[in-house]
């Protein structure tokens, strides 16, 4: 496929039923116009992976894309509960969702297994903790050299990695900065990649040592601006803590769920119809 | 708001941000940690350096971030690097001297739940899990933990262990092989628990003026224990409360007032 494309046209090509997909970014560029273009093409029985599930898998969750989570942080950043993660966990609704928990430490190293293509990563991690018995894939192993116990943990090798980053030039080298997340890692981690930017520029301008993930990592590159609302892109726009907020109540209901996912994602165009929908509704919640 | 003048909050936070000395390197767990640590950093400890998991270390945020990767704590920061490294270089690489925790329920040996109520494959409450608290618990030289008291979340026994403090008490946590010494001190709305010198069970050490020990036991899901020579909170003083107070209302305008991502 071409590689500048269409988020549309992305989602379409790389993403399948039952892949095992990533889309990441730590409270930072969470590319959440991809998340949506999932629901809109309604893919099902997706394995989800992601350090910090945020409202963005909360919205994947609970419109029935996901079979299974690997995660390791599942709340709402300063606000609470992601009710539709905790919907499905507590009541299988809308579907049972099959868990893989780990630390954000194992989830990180994993990640660095991944790109390196390594099977698995050693963490000095879980000592004390229940997890190691409740995460299935938790193994000890012993140091060859001193004999020390550790944690080894299996690598995370996605079909799919989805980003959102500030710039990609035209060849499509990406350039991304501010809080990284393990963004490269998941992109080197997985077989495809798709990555949504803010802007297309000539010349990146990127100085030596800057994150730049060279085009020929990347399977696909789609200019949205404002793909990562309502999170937030470094030099671009702020955190919508606002709608953080007001997430809580929209999701803890299936019924006013399943009302904002038809009106805001389902029955929108694209993510440019999104966002003219969600400012209206923003308008109206600020008036209120 | 009590007869002294300030809030049992307040009194919590004060009591937390003490803790920290000045030039040490902490790492922040968000919300009430996030908090005590800011204050300390704009009061007694401006040379504390705050790390958080999301990459930023020595971050320096005018007001206290919502989420763990506020743009702020970024802009401020003294680098940001990324998560794996984190973990790897700066928490296991064993360059924290402080860990400071918040918990949704602990026991008398410091252990903290943070993952679910009930049984592990069908809770009746999933809470948001671990995050990095399993490794900030054993990486960090020492833990802070900061917790509101209640018979909710001070319990007798934890339906899942996430972070381990003491687990069983006594040699149990240098038994299992963790580094760091874990929790020296437990923060509460009411009163201040250390750990037993042999038992490494929770005893009280401070309690916050105007709260009785009966007060205490009645939050406590266990028979609390209260050292010998139990002592009294000193009060927040008025350049403490100002400088929180000038904080929480900082943070409550920039997060009332920023930018919609729609605009």
């Amino acid at each position: 496929m071409a590689h500048w494309a269409t988020l549309s046209e992305a989602i379409s090509a790389l993403v399948h039923d039952g892949d095992m997909i990533a889309l990441e970014g730590f409270t930072h560029l969470i590319p959440f116009a991809a998340g949506h273009e999932i629901i809109r093409q309604g893919r099902r029985d997706l394995s989800l992976i992601r350090m910090t599930p945020d409202v963005i898998y909360d919205q994947l969750i609970g419109a029935g894309c996901a079979a299974r989570l690997t995660f390791s942080w599942g709340g709402n950043p300063g606000v609470g509960s992601l009710h539709r993660f905790r919907d499905a966990v507590e009541r299988d609704w809308p579907a049972p969702l099959e868990l893989e928990e780990r630390s954000h430490s194992d989830l990180a190293n994993a990640y660095v297994a991944g790109a390196a293509n390594l099977p698995f990563a050693v963490l000095r991690g879980y000592a004390g903790s229940d997890l190691a018995q409740a995460g299935s894939h938790i193994r000890t192993i012993r140091c060859p050299f001193t004999g020390e116990e550790l944690a080894a943990t299996p690598s995370v090798r996605p079909d799919v990695s989805i980003i959102h980053a500030q710039k990609a030039d035209r060849k499509g080298n990406v350039l991304l900065w501010g809080i990284l997340g393990v963004q490269k890692e998941a992109v080197l981690a997985a077989k495809h990649s798709i990555v949504t930017v803010e802007e297309r520029v000539d010349s990146l301008e990127a100085p030596p040592n800057a994150c730049v993930l060279p085009h020929w990592v990347v399977s696909a590159v789609c200019h949205v601006p404002r793909g990562a609302a309502p999170s937030y892109a470094h030099g671009y726009y702020t955190r919508d803590n606002a709608f953080y907020k007001r997430w809580d109540g929209i999701s803890r209901g299936r019924n006013t769920f399943e009302a904002w996912l038809k009106e805001h994602v389902l029955d929108t165009a694209d993510f440019a119809d999104y966002l003219r929908v969600s400012a209206e509704t923003s308008r109206q919640a600020a008036a209120v | 708001m009590s007869a002294a003048g300030h809030t049992s909050d307040e009194m919590m936070t004060v009591s937390a941000a003490r803790m920290l000395r000045d030039g040490q390197i902490c790492f922040v767990g968000i919300g009430l940690p996030s908090t005590a640590a800011n204050l300390a950093r704009l009061t007694h400890a401006p040379n504390v350096v705050l790390i958080y998991e999301s990459g930023p270390i020595g971050a320096k945020p005018p007001v206290l971030p919502l989420s763990i990767g506020d743009g702020h704590l970024a802009e401020t920061a003294d680098t940001v690097v990324s998560t794996p490294e984190i973990f790897r270089y700066w928490l296991q690489g064993g360059r924290i001297d402080v860990g400071f925790l918040g918990a949704a329920q602990i026991d008398r040996y410091a252990n903290i739940n943070t993952t679910v109520i009930g049984d592990y494959r069908k809770p009746s409450i999933r809470l948001p899990g671990a995050g990095g608290a399993p490794e900030i618990s054993s990486s960090a030289k020492e833990v802070l933990i900061i917790v509101k008291q209640s018979q909710r979340t001070f319990v007798d026994k934890l339906d899942f262990i996430t972070s381990a403090g003491f687990l069983t008490g006594g040699d149990a946590r240098k038994r299992a092989g963790i580094p760091g010494r874990g929790p020296t001190a437990v923060i509460t709305d009411l009163c201040i628990l250390r750990p037993d010198p042999e038992t490494c069970e929770l005893a009280v050490t401070d309690l916050h003026p105007g709260i009785t020990r009966d007060q205490l036991r009645e939050r406590t899901g266990w028979a609390l224990r209260f050292a010998e020579n139990c002592q009294e909170t000193p009060a927040p003083t008025p350049g403490e409360l100002e400088v929180l107070r000038d904080l929480n209302r900082r943070t409550r305008m920039a997060h009332e007032n920023g930018e919609s991502a729609y605009a």
